[in-house]
């Protein structure tokens, strides 16, 4: 594993999700949003997860942030002004932070290196999916098919 | 030097706390969304590294929870990106301080 690449992508995705959640305009980070995802899936393919680093891609970069897009389109009003910002979450995330790095710090054998090599096909994933793993799968299409049909029922337009 | 498990911990952590800083300090319901799934992927970097870093088992577990973990944060996205065009057609507002109808 390359420490070259992981500072770079480290750097690269903390800037763009701090840019995400810091940047007053909307659309400026909803594209940093895209970014820091892109980012997480720089980590999937460092770390030997190919096909988890390009489902993240197919799913946040081309449909999720597409999606934000169109919400801000469908909600934005010129004469809104931008809303506030509470400082006090800043308190809050900071002392999760503190106490998440206390615990990492604390605890044994996390420093520990990778295994040499790691081999994932797409096949095991398959296999692993049609056998251990095909009722979760039953039961994310099931949730997936009525998330969407809830979500085109919540926008209708209301007869009046 | 390699990066160590516990290297990548705490990127996820720095991760998880930032998009709980995009939750609760911005007042936009689009940006809170946006915290949320960066919170989500944040707990997927964990399952992959602990999948990297541990023992792999024969069926790849922690690959498998990020990838269910995947499709449950984008029918979570496509909901409440939903509900957010919904609450705008009927308070003519994204401001969560304003959508206070229910308070006490």
């Amino acid at each position: 594993m390359n420490s070259v690449a992981f500072i770079a992508l480290a750097v690269f995705t903390l800037a763009a999700a701090l840019a995400a959640a810091l940047l007053p305009k909307l659309v400026h980070a909803a594209l940093c949003f895209a970014a820091a995802f892109v980012g997480v899936a720089g980590f999937y393919f460092l770390l030997g997860a190919e096909f988890v680093g390009l489902v993240q891609i197919f799913v946040y970069v081309g449909a999720v942030a597409v999606l934000i897009v169109f919400t801000i389109l469908l909600t934005r009003r010129e004469t809104e002004r931008e809303p506030g910002f509470h400082w006090s979450g800043l308190l809050v995330a900071g002392a999760v932070f503190a106490g998440l790095v206390w615990a990492i710090v604390k605890t044994g054998g996390l420093n520990r290196a990778a295994p040499p090599s790691v081999t994932l096909t797409v096949r095991q994933i398959g296999e692993a999916l049609m056998t251990d793993y095909v009722w979760p799968l039953q039961c994310v299409g099931l949730v997936l098919t009525a998330a969407l049909i809830g979500a085109l029922v919540l926008v209708m337009e209301e007869k009046r | 030097m390699t990066p160590m498990l516990s290297t990548f911990l705490l990127l996820s952590a720095a991760l998880f706390c930032i998009g709980l800083l995009a939750a609760l300090s911005r007042r936009h319901a689009i940006f809170i969304l946006i915290g949320i799934e960066m919170m989500l992927a944040a707990a997927g970097l964990n399952f992959i590294a602990f999948w990297r870093f541990g023992p792999q088992p024969a069926p790849p577990t922690g690959v498998m929870v990020t990838i269910f973990a995947i499709a449950i944060a984008a029918a979570e996205a496509a909901v409440g990106l939903a509900l957010v065009i919904a609450v705008y057609r009927h308070y003519r507002t994204t401001n969560v301080d304003q959508i206070d109808q229910l308070k006490g």
